[in-house]
């Protein structure tokens, strides 16, 4: 066969076109860990939780998060007999070193705490220009640091207050619900050192998860659930003045 | 017919400069880019690589299997480990990173690349060169007993000036059984922490 040099000059660019798709080759294969067979999310059960800290703390240490930046922290909240739909909220450093001491009154008061709540539908994901935060097909939110350009934009976009911009890396960062940890059959850092037992790791996909009977056999709501946004964060006896 | 021949040097032109296109494009994306959708696949195995510290409950367990059946026998049955103890690790120096190929290279000269994450040894890895440090009871058990409104009712609470009045709480309770009396011969919190 004769190929002339104006061939030539066509077939080597084609060529090494598809050479980089031939060398991208198939998924890399993890062989204790099928993205497929999971869902996570994340139960919290609000008459548990005592505001200890134990789990901002924990999720400081385990996770390098910079001080003043919280991908968990808890808030306490103080409904008042004369006004009920404006709570009174305080969150003193992310809860980290618990709370002050409350006197009994003849209001409420509660414990919430809050985290990504690695959204189905997460607004933080559509913003992104470059394609650097995604869902994972095992349903967790991640931030990719290496491609991130630091833009802020889902920042904003999160209802929740759920992303912060890292001081020294520049980048988005968020509640990777300990995805390092989880895909090796661990808890959550934030699980592991609650120890009320307040939250608990939930694989929506694995019949044999306990989160199952819990959703089946009690009611459970999501943070802003006007907001579409298809959270995983499932919260049982949420009181309806958190925000 | 011979002026159409300008027409087709002009389409070859456009052919070129497109093939030069997807020859660059090929080399700027990333190869996984839209593996499993717009993104970098790979960055989900790079997630998955950073290093645990928490050990969780199970690892502490098979070494202090001791302490494990003293907590089940007592209120703290469910209280794990690290709860208290924290993660016991410590930082090791970071390795020389791999310095990836020339385009990579050109990148990172524009755009630093995040610092890795330092190495970590735990004491779960090596227990010998790891060591705890004795949590103060009267600031760990503080943190959860101290006597607040706005803590479930149903939740054991004390007041910790009137309490004990600045005694260690391990004096009365052992944290890992706490009630008084109910387990005398429970092991005692010691476990090598000095």
């Amino acid at each position: 066969m004769n190929i002339s040099r104006r061939y030539m000059m066509i077939l080597l660019p084609a060529a090494a076109v598809a050479w980089k798709y031939v060398e991208a080759g198939t998924p890399e294969a993890s062989p204790n860990y099928q993205m497929s067979e999971h869902w996570w999310g994340m139960l919290i059960n609000i008459p548990k939780c005592i505001g200890c800290g134990n789990c901002v703390r924990a999720c400081q240490t385990e996770n390098d998060v910079p001080d003043g930046n919280f991908r968990t922290w808890v808030e306490r909240y103080h409904v008042t007999d004369t006004n009920m739909t404006s709570p009174e909220v305080i969150s003193p450093d992310g809860g980290k070193e618990g709370f002050p001491v409350a006197e009994e009154d003849a209001g409420k008061y509660f414990f919430v705490p809050k985290m990504c709540n690695h959204c189905a539908d997460s607004p933080c994901t559509q913003v992104c220009p470059v394609g650097a935060t995604f869902i994972s097909p095992d349903g967790v939110v991640l931030v990719d640091q290496k491609y991130c350009l630091g833009c802020g934009y889902c920042v904003q976009a999160c209802p929740y207050g759920c992303r912060y911009l890292h001081p020294t890396k520049h980048v988005a960062d968020k509640c990777t619900l300990c995805y390092h940890r989880i895909t090796q059959g661990l808890t959550t850092a934030c699980c592991e050192a609650c120890p009320t037992g307040a939250r608990q790791l939930a694989d929506l996909k694995n019949p044999n998860d306990p989160i199952h009977e819990f959703l089946k056999t009690h009611p459970v709501q999501v943070l802003k659930p006007q907001m579409a946004t298809g959270a995983k964060a499932y919260y049982f006896g949420l009181d309806g003045s958190v925000r | 017919m011979k002026d159409a021949g300008h027409l087709f040097r002009f389409a070859g032109l456009f052919v070129v400069a497109f093939l030069v296109f997807l020859v660059v494009r090929g080399y700027v994306v990333p190869k996984t880019f839209g593996q499993y959708g717009h993104y970098r696949g790979a960055a989900i195995g790079e997630i998955a690589q950073r290093p645990v510290k928490f050990s969780g409950h199970e690892t502490c367990e098979s070494c202090h299997s001791d302490i494990a059946d003293t907590k089940t026998k007592g209120a703290h049955a469910h209280v794990n480990c690290e709860a208290c103890h924290g993660a016991l690790f410590q930082r090791m120096p970071a390795p020389a990173q791999p310095k990836g190929n020339l385009y990579e290279r050109f990148v990172a000269l524009i755009v630093p690349p995040p610092p890795p994450d330092a190495p970590i040894l735990r004491h779960a890895d090596d227990p010998a060169s790891v060591t705890p440090t004795k949590p103060d009871t009267l600031v760990l058990c503080a943190r959860c007993h101290t006597a607040s409104a706005a803590k479930p009712k149903g939740f054991p609470q004390v007041d910790p000036t009137q309490h004990m009045g600045g005694v260690p709480c391990e004096t009365c309770h052992n944290p890992h059984s706490p009630a008084m009396g109910s387990d005398a011969t429970a092991s005692p919190a010691t476990g090598g922490a000095k």
